[in-house]
């Protein structure tokens, strides 16, 4: 296929091989310094609300993320200052948990209607995300400020869609 | 009417999957036995699977069509005022209707390999059968087990809904007056593309793996299985770069932050097979030309396939927090016990040919082609282990735990808890790597296979590099200060130079030679050697996009104020009105908020842009799609962000500024291009004398 004729085959020198075991360690140190360094600048804390508070002062200015469940009352956007408030619920962040709570839907749907669940109160400033309703899971990025409010940089959300409990009335 | 539909369709799934089962033990009595018609009928099974599945992929279309909303799967991913046109693309909305689909590709794949003229390759055929039938039995028993889409919807005795195939005793079939309908993100033309892509160049890595095993367990290890899949690998490719180039437009148009990759998992899950399979496509090359890195190009092609099917579950079982995982079900454990299983038999498969797969000629130099492509290698595969490491921090964390326990010095470290890392620790930890890519990118053609000088490299290389030097000194002197885009500008602009002189060098050449027409040449040329010029013109490809990537990366700018009516927001050079804003239902459910806004650009108005925000009443759920202008020089991109009631009038605008943007697409599109242009089949008998040459070189005494 190669035309130009500049390929031609040429002896392979003896005793090279060092370079290459030396080289490719380079490039694998430049990697593995390149990740450790980044992980340490990039880390955040993910918890579930509980565990946020379980750590009281340690947890306050720490990068962290937070997930929880939205109590869509408590839902407050001042479109002028660009400042959205709301309250999440504490739920449970283990999969097996949340699946023998009857799936993520379930999960968030009791975690919302439970008294005894601990809030968090969060605030936000930028667009009001489309998908910030009631019992939608939130995942926020940010730091615990000193009077026990989140304030989030960053705000994740995940609406569970599921047929069996949103089906709207049956046909007769 | 629907129980015909929804036996026949189940039918049609279970009996392919009953084919498939058959076609693997055919193969293997067909191996073992020598049993020549076994073979016949083992491939007559693989070529079944598509029919059948296309049997069980049109019953569902059928349901969901025809709203037959007491169909679970239809009830979840379609409602009435949905257009035909997107309840068909509703096949692949779901979870359910995902595996179904992706299934009948894998079919497609499988008969078309079924087909090919195996007078040659005899021997890998049971293989082949074996590997891609039970991939697909795989996907076929999650269709059927745990996420049948034909399962309805019973009302129990006990009044709940239940999701369930068979009737529970004493229920009645519950019908849902109408269906939730296709998530409104999922409503766009990229959306609705994309998905088929990622999976078609999923599951077109299938065969590449296929022959790669089928050689390993015969022990024909030459470079055939290579040179067979070769075209089958670009393809493949070609797919997984327009799968993640059609996402990342969609995140652009519809996710509305003004970006278009966020380094979330599931993006990555669909980049982390592309990052194998591009050091593949380059490293294959090597084993063809010089007989070199075989059992590398093994374990590539290993890695790719578990991490396409990795990336399937990543998708699809929820494992990962992430705004794709729309997706929760008890498939995972399944992934992962599949995915360990292929791994560890497949490297089990290399060692045993390990002896056998040794070099045939000793690489001798960094500075030859096939040092810069071992450089290539190591890049993608750092990457590669970068972003494979962000995608399992959360679990490595956690699951790291006990360290802390043991040694309660490092429990700092080790805390137990699940530590994510954001966009910013893939940007740093991958920025320099990329960086790499694109100066290797730029050399490695300048360079002679087997060994090249400082002094050869240096006397192609200094004429490209001169012309390249241009850039960077124009914006320096314009002004620019910021040298990390400096350095990333005269990156673009060496590649480029490089590239683009290479074709006139090549044609210059040919022109001088015949006396004819230099473009006359140039066409001759890349038509004679498709593969090596349809590669530049994919790196071409690559360079604009990555002037796009440092554009919008490292020059985006950003505003959002609420304004009256009539009043304006400035960003730069450009500044915007608020004309007016209207709101109003539509046919297909939606309640639509769209606002009039005037653009300037150096006080003349040049544009007028309709942000809007979309309402759709089934679903409860919003969207928005901006106003963007765009242009070679740069986006205008204006979100709605909020608006008051009409008495008031004013709303509150996002504005974004992305210069160079529209480069990363026009890239993506010349990428294609060339990757068609090397991918495109050509008739094999013109390459026999070729073929024959490259076995002479490989032939091992």
């Amino acid at each position: 296929m190669e035309s130009l004729g500049q390929y031609e085959q040429q002896p392979a020198e003896k005793g090279g091989n060092m370079k290459f075991i030396v080289g490719g360690l380079v490039i694998l140190a430049a990697v593995v310094y390149l990740i450790v360094s980044s992980t340490t600048a990039g880390a955040q804390y993910f918890f579930t609300v509980d565990e946020l508070f379980a750590k009281g002062e340690e947890a306050v200015d720490t990068p962290a993320r937070v997930s929880g469940a939205v109590l869509g009352d408590t839902i407050d956007y001042d479109a002028e200052t660009l400042t959205l408030r709301f309250t999440v619920a504490h739920m449970p962040a283990d999969n097996e948990i949340l699946e023998a709570e009857g799936g993520l839907a379930m999960a968030l749907n009791q975690a919302v209607n439970d008294p005894t669940r601990q809030h968090l109160n969060v605030v936000y400033y930028g667009v009001m995300p489309d998908l910030l309703q009631n019992e939608a899971q939130a995942i926020m990025t940010g730091r615990l400020g000193d009077d026990g409010v989140f304030y989030a940089d960053e705000l994740l959300l995940k609406c569970p869609t599921r047929y069996d409990e949103a089906a709207p009335d049956q046909a007769s | 009417m629907v129980d015909t539909l929804v036996n026949v369709g189940f039918g049609a799934l279970v009996l392919t999957f009953l084919t498939s089962l058959y076609g693997v033990g055919a193969a293997l009595y067909a191996y073992f036995k020598k049993q020549n018609r076994w073979l016949d009928s083992a491939r007559n099974a693989m070529m079944l699977s598509f029919p059948l599945l296309t049997i069980a992929a049109s019953m569902i279309v059928i349901l969901l069509v025809q709203n037959h909303f007491e169909v679970g799967y239809v009830a979840q991913v379609t409602s009435r005022s949905m257009p035909n046109y997107l309840k068909v693309t509703a096949l692949w909305g779901g979870q359910p209707g995902s595996l179904v689909f992706w299934s009948w590709l894998m079919s497609i794949f499988a008969t078309a390999i079924a087909l090919r003229d195996w007078k040659r390759d005899r021997e890998f055929l049971p293989w082949v059968i074996v590997v891609v039938l039970v991939t697909l039995a795989f996907f076929l028993l999650l269709g059927i087990f745990f996420e049948n889409p034909f399962r309805r919807l019973w009302l129990t005795p006990g009044g709940s809904v239940e999701t369930l195939f068979l009737r529970p005793a004493g229920a009645t079939l519950y019908v849902p007056a109408d269906g939730q309908g296709l998530n409104p993100l999922l409503r766009h033309p990229g959306m609705i593309i994309h998905p088929p892509m990622q999976y078609l160049g999923f599951v077109s890595f299938v065969i590449p793996y296929a022959f790669a095993m089928a050689a390993l367990i015969t022990g024909r290890t030459d470079a055939r299985w290579i040179k067979i899949t070769r075209k089958w690998t670009l393809w493949a490719w070609l797919f997984l770069s327009m799968g993640l180039v059609l996402g990342m437009r969609w995140a652009y148009d519809v996710l509305g932050w003004g970006g278009y990759w966020g380094w979330d998992p599931v993006e990555n899950a669909a980049l982390m097979p592309w990052l194998a399979a591009t050091p593949f496509l380059h490293s294959v090359m090597i084993q063809e030309k010089r007989g070199q890195l075989k059992r590398w190009n093994m374990f590539l092609v290993i890695l790719t396939y578990d991490l396409m099917i990795f990336g399937t579950f990543l998708v699809r079982s929820g494992v990962l927090s992430s705004v794709h995982s729309f997706a929760q079900s008890a498939i995972g454990p399944l992934f992962f016990a599949f995915i360990a299983i292929t791994f560890v038999a497949s490297i089990y498969l290399l060692s045993r040919r390990w002896g056998e797969l040794h070099t045939e000629t000793r690489m001798s130099s960094w500075l030859s082609r096939e040092g810069f492509f071992l450089i290539n290698n190591l890049l993608f595969i750092g990457i590669l282990v970068v972003v494979f490491v962000g995608v399992i921090y959360p679990i490595m964390t956690e699951a790291l735990g006990f360290v802390g326990d043991i040694f309660p010095s490092m429990r700092a470290t080790f805390t137990g808890q699940k530590v994510t890392v954001g966009p910013s620790y893939y940007e740093r930890a991958t920025g320099p790597l990329w960086a790499g890519l694109l100066f290797v990118m730029g050399v490695c053609p300048l360079a002679a296979w087997g060994s090249s000088t400082w002094k050869s490299l240096g006397k192609n290389l200094w004429r490209p590099a001169a012309f390249s030097v241009v850039l960077p000194v124009v914006l320096i002197v314009t002004g620019m200060r910021n040298w990390l885009a400096i350095l990333a500008f005269w990156l673009v602009a060496l590649v480029g130079a490089v590239t683009l002189y290479e074709f006139y060098k090549g044609a210059a050449a040919r022109s001088r030679r015949s006396g004819t027409n230099f473009f006359v040449e140039l066409w001759n040329l890349v038509a004679r050697n498709r593969r090596r010029y349809g590669g530049y013109m994919i790196h071409f490809g690559i360079i604009l996009m990555a002037l796009g990537v440092v554009g919008i990366e490292m020059f985006q700018t950003e505003t959002q104020k609420t304004v009256e009516l009539g009043e304006s927001i400035s960003l730069g050079d450009y500044s915007i009105t608020y004309d007016s804003l209207a709101e109003f239902d539509t046919a297909d459910n939606r309640n639509v908020s769209r606002a009039v806004v005037s653009v300037f650009k150096d006080g003349d108005k040049v544009d007028e842009l309709y942000p809007r925000r979309d309402y759709f009443y089934e679903s409860r759920q919003q969207m928005t799609i901006p106003g963007l202008r765009s242009t070679m020089e740069d986006d205008f991109y204006i979100i709605l962000v909020d608006w008051q009631p009409i008495s008031t009038q004013r709303a509150t605008f996002k504005i974004f500024h992305n210069p160079l943007v529209n480069w990363l697409w026009i890239g993506s599109f010349i990428l294609i291009a060339g990757t068609l242009v090397a991918a495109w089949p050509e008739r094999e008998v013109e390459k026999m004398p070729l073929v024959a040459k490259d076995r002479r070189a490989s032939v091992r005494t």
